[in-house]
């Protein structure tokens, strides 16, 4: 049972991560019907301005763990908002009314482009920070087997938690989520009755990439360890999980992120470890075969 | 108008192919190119970087003691990024560039198969760092190594385990790679002939972030010891897991942890790793005036830096004694005679492999590693 609850703190952990990132993706998907393949790389970026942050704030001297961590949240999120702005004014927008595979190839050059980009600026080199918040709570504690939470995972449950409940929030009160739901809806319709639709969709990208910022956060600071290509295996997890949950849904990704975490923690905790990709994998491809739209996504109405 | 500019164009263009045609037919006379290869990009860049420094400064210290045969040393490096696919297009590519002498490559993974193309195109490759017994086990005349290998490093391993760690709880992981499941492998070996039992054995993911599922089993499992079989990056993630959830499990490792970056990750919680390694040829103090010059570039001559540095002035020696660079001649020389290097005096075995000492253990310790002294 102790076990049992380690592991589940272990899932948790690993999907609220993978469902930050979901988020981007699904939110793209709702409003425009583009994958965005590139939002990998806008985590990636998140993790790298994140460690540039430490490292400088580290230079000059603050001490205070948690405001270095504010700090750093807030400069990453603004950065790397930037990044999925631009991203979505250059390579998206111009192709915007065009056939519909053209933004997704625009968006799989974006992805190279990012990556290289990285890669040149920063080196190939795995960069790593020594770990800053360490320590935690003991659970609960059985024949010696002691369950803990570090401190770490719960700032990242809880960092989840609190934007989670705030997305839902901004989509079902503020007028932003308002001119959201009606552009996923019809965005003619919408933009004939008074929506700055290209607005809007700036604006989904500046929070997704602003989510993928915190996971980037999060990860520089728990795991430690980043290289320009961590986009690319996280952002095709987080994809997953945004199908699984039903893509265009928000609680869908969140859903999904957390499932995909907790497939992968329980499959290496009870059966072989190296089969945990073809697991959770196994279990896309089952649940779309039953439930093509994904576990909470709506079927997609004809419009006449 | 555009035509002509083009037609201008393809003129000069054809003028500057036949320059550079030119050029390396001179450069091929006067020059021996030879190469090292490993990752010199990715999760592992940090032994490519090693590599390149040793093979740099040798071929600069030989160049500047008049070169080998009269002639000047020419240095190609390539990125196999530690992928077995690109190993064998960079020892290709090597082949095309008319190389004479291969320093490489860094994983056994990637040595294995890149060895099949040098052994057919007759080139002399001799691997700084690639300790999988399969390299030189499979009775290929042109490969060499001037490390160890992991059955003996894994005899070491699983010997001092059992002298040291008598009535602990043990687990071996790996990550599957090729050398990281030999090393493994010929670990759990010895410990079973000593008699040890294991109380658990599992596997994990390369490239991965998150090792907290693994980490749980061993703290389930009351793991004292952990010997683990891979590379530093995934090392010292699983160090910094095990700390997170409590765990004071020791890890023991195998070479590839000599490396600064291991500590970067770990940081203080690294206290205490253990691994094994060839005995540091810079306590040497022969050594120590090449070691300075390498500080004075910025950079520490660690693992395996002063191993590729061996490996090209071994070539050196053997092309100078045989008079040419033919891989026939020199597989002679390096099978019956011995090399003056900056790792002693060496020579080599029939099956390749290098008549060194063997393995010691070394300690992480306040951000640098030592002997071990316990």
């Amino acid at each position: 049972m102790e076990y049992f609850l380690q592991q589940l703190i272990n899932g948790l952990t690993l999907g609220a991560v993978y469902g930050l990132i979901a988020i981007g993706y699904t939110m793209v998907y709702g409003i425009i019907g583009m994958i965005n393949f590139a939002h990998g790389e806008i985590y990636m970026i998140g993790s790298f301005i994140a460690l540039i942050c430490f490292s400088i704030l580290g230079l000059s001297g603050v001490a205070s763990v948690p405001l270095a961590i504010l700090v750093v949240l807030l400069v990453t999120v603004l950065f790397t908002a930037a990044y999925g702005w631009a991203v979505e004014r250059l390579a998206y927008r111009p192709l915007r009314g065009s056939f519909r595979l053209a933004p997704l190839i625009s968006a799989i050059g974006m992805s190279i482009f990012l990556q290289n980009y990285v890669q040149l600026l920063q080196g190939a080199r795995v960069k790593a920070m020594a770990p800053m918040v360490t320590g935690g709570f003991v659970v609960t504690e059985r024949a010696g087997f002691q369950v803990t939470l570090s401190y770490m995972q719960i700032i990242i449950m809880a960092l989840t938690l609190i934007l989670m409940a705030g997305f839902s929030q901004l989509i079902s009160r503020t007028a932003l989520g308002r001119a959201q739901r009606a552009c996923e809806q019809d965005q003619k319709m919408a933009a004939l009755s008074g929506i700055d639709v290209d607005r809007t969709v700036s604006l989904t990208f500046l929070l997704g990439a602003g989510l993928a910022a915190v996971a980037g956060v999060m990860t520089t600071l728990h795991y430690g360890v980043i290289d320009f290509f961590i986009g690319f295996l996280v952002g095709l997890k987080a994809f997953t999980a945004a199908v699984l949950g039903g893509i265009g849904s928000l609680p869908g990704a969140m859903l999904g992120g957390i499932l995909i975490g907790l497939v992968e923690a329980f499959w290496a905790a009870y059966f072989a470890a190296e089969y945990k990709d073809v697991a959770a994998f196994s279990i896309l491809v089952l649940v779309l075969v039953f439930r093509p739209t994904g576990l909470l996504g709506q079927p997609e109405v004809e419009k006449v | 108008m555009h035509a002509k500019n083009i037609s201008i164009l393809s003129a000069l263009m054809a003028i500057g192919l036949a320059l550079t045609g030119c050029d390396s037919k001179t450069s091929e006379s006067n020059f021996i190119v030879i190469a090292t290869a490993g990752p010199m990009t990715g999760q592992y860049a940090t032994f490519g970087e090693q590599m390149r420094r040793g093979a740099e400064q040798a071929v600069k210290d030989i160049n500047a003691a008049g070169g080998v045969l009269g002639k000047k040393l020419k240095l190609e490096i390539g990125d196999d990024q530690c992928d077995p696919k690109q190993a064998v297009a960079v020892a290709n590519q090597m082949v095309n560039k008319g190389v004479k002498f291969m320093a490489g490559h860094f994983c056994s993974g990637s040595s294995i198969p890149a060895s099949q193309v040098y052994q057919t195109e007759n080139i002399l490759m001799i691997s700084p760092g690639s300790t999988n017994p399969k390299l030189t086990e499979r009775g290929m005349s042109n490969v060499f190594r001037v490390c160890g290998r992991d059955d003996q490093q894994g005899q070491v391993a699983g010997d001092f385990i059992a002298d040291k760690f008598k009535g602990k709880r043990i687990a071996v992981v790996h990550d599957k790679q090729a050398y990281s499941q030999g090393l493994a492998e010929e670990t759990m070996k010895q410990l079973k002939k000593r008699g040890v039992s294991l109380a658990m054995t599992g596997t994990v993911t390369p490239k991965e972030k998150d090792y907290s599922a693994i980490v749980t089993r061993l703290k389930k499992n009351r793991i004292d010891i952990l010997f683990y079989g891979g590379y530093h990056a995934e090392a010292g993630l699983i160090v910094r897991q095990m700390r997170e959830q409590g765990l004071t499990t020791r890890l023991v490792s195998g070479d590839a942890l000599v490396t600064q970056e291991f500590w970067n990750i770990t940081g203080k919680l690294g206290e205490g790793t253990l691994m094994t390694f060839s005995p540091d040829p810079r306590k040497n103090p022969k050594v120590a005036p090449l070691v300075a010059k390498f500080k004075a570039q910025g950079f520490s001559a660690e693992g395996y830096t002063l191993y590729t540095y061996a490996a090209i002035q071994v070539f050196a020696q053997a092309a100078e004694r045989a008079g040419g660079t033919d891989a026939a001649k020199l597989r002679e020389q390096l099978h019956g005679s011995k090399f003056d290097t900056v790792l002693g005096t060496i020579g080599f075995d029939a099956k390749g492999d290098v008549t060194a000492p063997g393995y010691v253990f070394y300690e992480w310790k306040d951000g640098t590693y030592d002997y071990v002294t316990f």
